[in-house]
């Protein structure tokens, strides 16, 4: 727990880094638009893949500060000697991760479907699946970043890693809000979705600690 | 270190495997391995080539594009074998720190990388001729692209972590999340294809008959034997390298410490 207060508040306090992840969400959502054309029909038909391709841009872009600052200064030495578990602090990690880098996301697209002319059910289902979905691209982020917390460089690897792996939860993500031809697929792709973060939420604090550990030796 | 019997080496369990695997004992008996798995490649590869483009027939359908299978079945079948390999290796890297899996990791990553780039490519080509098409975004050519991107990776990864120790542990990590992930990735696009369009592939069922089954099969043996040449070659310079960086490091330290020697 006082992890996680610990990092809220070095994170708001730097500040600016969740302010440039809501820029950056939002300057894609406006740059696709004028790339595609103002034509409102094709971008209603658009406007669930939009969404998803610049959260998942804005997660990755979000990684790499995560687990360096604390690799340099040498909090992670020392939260290695600490009496609770590696797994555990990489546990509070991904929550306060998902925190400052996702939810403000999920807060933001309102505007987005504004600006996409996204229908009101439409929105709805699109903030369902991303609280649904946000997590296993935070925790797949997260496992990138402490893979490549080493590395001078890391900052491009990760994504080119992650990207790979989050191909099942664009996939659900996308099927989640655009009606699909056959009843019911909807459903089905929001309860992949929750599978998919539940299992990343469970399995990746342990692939990162292992991962710190390994950076550690 | 090198020179010391294996039989006597206490640390490791005295089993044939671990005999096998010492780097040293390795380094010996993969070299008498290599010319006999080569030549048997080659055989392979000529009876498997003869019969694939003289002695088999063209598909009622296809016609002679069909010969393309004899090669586009055997590299797929190897990019899949050769990430079960890796994921087996990544173990052995977590588990018993060998550092003959490292090198089998490693060695395998860019050899994966290249035959998935072969399926994809001779798919392609395959694809253009008998649907029309070079690429369609069917399940199963969408999750071999993602895998192609996998091994990429991973090439990557290993030349950036170039000349570090730390490097395997991490990369046997990111291996194992990504052979957990193969399955969730194949499950989703499947789902993902069979939602917006039927699929297209059905056209080679198991009912084939045998004078295109023997080639195949031929084909897929001799492409493994490649493989496994290459593997063992891969893993014997991967094996050298590191001995001449560490006698590399050894010489430049021992000069160090001679000129150190003198001025003080």
């Amino acid at each position: 727990m006082a992890i996680i207060v610990r990092d809220i508040r070095l994170t708001l306090r730097s500040g600016g880094s969740t302010i440039t992840l809501l820029a950056f969400f939002l300057s894609v959502g406006v740059i696709i638009p004028i790339a595609v054309g103002p034509d409102k029909e094709t971008l209603a038909r658009l406007a669930p893949a939009i969404i998803w391709i610049a959260a998942l841009l804005s997660t990755l872009l979000g990684l790499d500060r995560l687990f360096v600052a604390d690799h340099e200064d040498g909090t992670n030495a020392s939260l290695h000697h600490a009496s609770i578990s590696l797994e555990a602090i990489s546990f509070a990690k991904l929550i306060v991760h998902w925190l400052v880098s996702a939810l403000p996301l999920i807060v933001a697209t309102p505007f987005m479907a504004i600006m996409l002319i996204m229908d009101m059910p439409t929105l709805l289902r699109t903030i369902a699946a991303l609280m649904l979905g946000t997590p296993a691209l935070v925790a797949l982020g997260a496992f990138g970043a402490s893979i490549a917390v080493t590395l001078k460089r890391g900052g491009v690897l990760a994504p080119i890693l992650i990207m790979p792996l989050a191909v099942p939860v664009l996939i659900f993500g996308v099927s989640a809000i655009s009606p699909a031809p056959g009843s019911g697929t909807s459903e089905a792709a929001f309860m992949f979705l929750g599978a998919l973060s539940l299992l990343a939420f469970a399995f990746t604090p342990f692939a990162i600690a292992l991962a710190l550990r390994a950076a550690h030796e | 270190m090198n020179k010391s019997n294996p039989m006597t080496d206490t640390s490791l369990p005295a089993n044939w495997f671990s005999r096998l695997a010492h780097p040293g004992v390795f380094l010996s008996w993969s070299r008498n391995w290599i010319a006999p798995l080569a030549a048997l490649t080659i055989i392979l590869f000529t009876i498997g080539l003869w019969y694939s483009f003289f002695n088999s027939p063209p598909d009622y359908q296809m016609g002679e594009t069909v010969r393309i299978m004899y090669i586009h079945v055997p590299s797929a079948w190897l990019s899949q074998m050769i990430y079960t390999l890796m994921a087996v290796s990544a173990i052995g890297t977590l588990v018993w720190r060998h550092p003959m899996a490292d090198m089998s990791m490693k060695a395998a990553a860019p050899l994966g990388a290249a035959f998935t780039a072969v399926a994809l490519f001779t798919g392609a080509l395959w694809g253009r001729p008998t649907w029309g098409t070079f690429w369609e975004w069917d399940g199963r050519m969408t999750s071999t692209l993602v895998l192609f991107l996998m091994y990429l990776g991973l090439v990557a990864l290993w030349r950036t972590f170039e000349g570090q120790a730390r490097g395997t542990r991490i990369i046997a990590i990111f291996t194992l999340v990504g052979a957990l992930n193969i399955p969730i990735i194949k499950f989703s696009v499947d789902w993902w294809n069979t939602l917006h369009q039927p699929s297209i592939i059905k056209a080679d069922g198991l009912s084939m008959p045998a004078s295109i089954y023997t080639p195949l099969l031929i084909m897929v043996v001799a492409f493994t034997a490649l493989f496994f040449t290459l593997h063992l070659v891969g893993m014997r310079t991967e094996i050298l390298r590191h001995r001449a960086n560490s006698l590399e490091r050894r010489h430049v330290s021992a000069r160090n410490g001679t000129s150190s020697g003198t001025t003080s």
